[in-house]
């Protein structure tokens, strides 16, 4: 059966198009704020301290998405104090990241090791399960793309120059240490989508490879984002289909098509370099 | 007339290193303070002392008559434009803009006022037929230009300048001072620079700084101090023509 025809007779896979397609949204987004601020690393501490979240809230017999929103929202407040503390201090950001990044895999494993009764599949956490996306995933990533789309709405000029040249931004007055530490909550939003379609282990991989394969080409912030949205819509409806059509894991399939996309606009030469 | 600014007896140090040592300094309406010295004399961290970035480990600091943090948005600052992202995407048009910030009374985006006070600053620094460009695409003086455009968005009382001629060929320095002395008709500055020979022709008062601050009353520099400063001989060359060797000796 081809995928189409496919698509048509199955909710399960209508709902991982879907599901795809929303995520994209805060994913290019997010990703492109992401990609221009540097702080990949930032993002990639607060998707694995995600783990410990989960674990719990397996434990505890609860949501493992509540437990991945709240302790996704923990490690991004830990991070943006520890960036803060550290310009003045003499702790190393990096090594706290880090340090986060180990302890909360750990405290995720160790939860759920100890949950009694059948063990979920540890891999569908680690590497996604899109096929198993329910509508009460969707409605939920639906509702999460809508708080980091309006958020970035109201904030978007400030946000920009704090990317852009952080200090000045602070001498007009804007709290750039707070704006931050909002941006880094939406960059934990962001994360805790992505894992339900490509797991925690290749979130970095969505968060950053459309963002940085649009900012080749792109001029301004708000042509980036469209232009990393569209590509991660591609990317994701395209990993589905040939995941599909070759028997392939669908979130390491998508992450995969997201580096050869950004190589190959790599190494196509850009506009930019002939006008130097 | 009351001062602008004035710094009293102010000292900074980085963990136990002292960057300044009780400098006195007093600015009033109208100057045009240059303020030379080698690298690492303190130069940029007392502009940050004086827009709030820092904080004096003794002395004090008063600009407009209040704490530095009090009143930011009346200063422009223009940054050394090595210090960020040159690939950051964005455009002229958005980077001056950015000087609205903090004054803009739009909630989303920039207002019809705000977008014509950025085209009045692109007007005043010639960088208007640029606007649409994105900043990867511009020279190293064009750069400069934009970022001047932005401090003047901030309609700034006093305008802070850190190296606004670093890494730019001679040519373009010497028309961005040339806009500097327009600016000076109606906007007191504080311009930092290495290059003495521009600065003591468009400055009204120059201030050498190695820690210490040695002010000059008028802008001719003579060689002595400037030894003094670098605390080993330097030679002076003048690369100015229009000015006789007695002018300036």
């Amino acid at each position: 059966m081809s995928f189409f025809n496919a698509l048509l007779e199955h909710t399960f896979l209508q709902h991982a198009l879907f599901g795809g397609l929303l995520a994209s949204l805060a994913c290019g987004v997010i990703g492109s704020f992401v990609v221009v601020r540097r702080i990949g690393y930032m993002a990639g501490g607060i998707a694995h301290a995600i783990l410990g979240g989960m674990g719990i809230a397996y434990f505890l017999g609860q949501q493992p998405m509540s437990g991945a929103l709240i302790s996704a929202l923990i490690a991004a407040v830990i991070i943006s104090r520890v960036s803060r503390v550290s310009k003045h201090g003499h702790h190393q950001e990096d090594t706290i990241i880090s340090a986060l990044w180990a302890v909360g895999m750990s405290i995720g494993i160790i939860f759920i090791a100890k949950t009694p009764g059948y063990n979920v599949d540890l891999m569908s956490y680690l590497f996604g399960n899109v096929l198993m996306i329910s509508a009460n995933d969707l409605l939920l990533i639906g509702l999460l793309d809508g708080g980091v789309l309006l958020f970035t709405l109201i904030y978007f000029k400030q946000l920009l120059a704090l990317c852009y040249d952080p200090e000045f931004a602070g001498l007009r007055g804007i709290r750039i240490e707070w704006l931050n530490t909002l941006l880094l909550c939406m960059v934990a939003i962001t994360v805790v989508i992505l894992i339900q379609i490509v797991g925690l282990i290749l979130v970095i991989a969505m968060l950053t490879l459309p963002a940085a394969t649009a900012r080749l080409h792109a001029t301004t912030m708000l042509g980036m984002m469209i232009l990393a949205t569209a590509l991660g819509m591609m990317i994701t409806s395209g990993g589905l289909l040939i995941s599909y059509n070759y028997d392939l894991p669908t979130g390491a399939t998508t992450a995969l098509s997201s580096g050869i996309l950004y190589l190959v606009a790599a190494l196509i030469p850009q506009r930019r370099h002939a006008v130097k | 007339m009351p001062a602008l600014i004035t710094l009293k007896d102010v000292s900074f140090s980085y963990d136990d290193r002292p960057i300044l040592d009780h400098v006195n300094l007093t600015i009033n309406e109208h100057d045009f303070l240059g303020i030379v010295g080698p690298n690492g004399g303190g130069k940029s961290t007392l502009l940050k002392l004086i827009l709030g970035l820092l904080t004096p480990s003794t002395g004090e600091i008063s600009v407009f008559g209040k704490h530095p943090n009090q009143v930011r948005t009346r200063l422009g600052y223009v940054p050394q434009f090595a210090t960020f992202d040159s690939a950051f995407p964005i455009t002229v048009l958005d980077t001056v803009l950015q000087g609205r910030l903090g004054k803009t009374r739009s909630l989303l985006g920039y207002n019809k006022h705000d977008h014509a006070i950025a085209q009045r600053a692109m007007a005043e620094t010639d960088v208007e037929s640029l606007q649409k460009r994105a900043m990867t695409a511009l020279s190293g003086g064009q750069r400069q230009r934009v970022l001047i455009a932005r401090a003047l968005a901030c309609e700034p009382e006093i305008l802070l300048l850190d190296e606004p001629t670093a890494n730019i060929d001679p040519h373009h320095g010497e028309s961005i001072y040339e806009l500097l002395h327009r600016l000076h008709e109606r906007i007191t500055m504080i311009l930092i620079s290495h290059d003495v020979g521009f600065v003591s022709r468009s400055v009204t008062r120059v201030a050498c700084l190695n820690r210490t601050l040695v002010c000059h009353a008028t802008s001719p520099v003579d060689s002595d101090s400037i030894n003094h400063l670098y605390s080993n001989p330097v030679s002076v060359i003048h690369h100015d023509t229009r000015l006789s060797l007695e002018d300036n000796l």
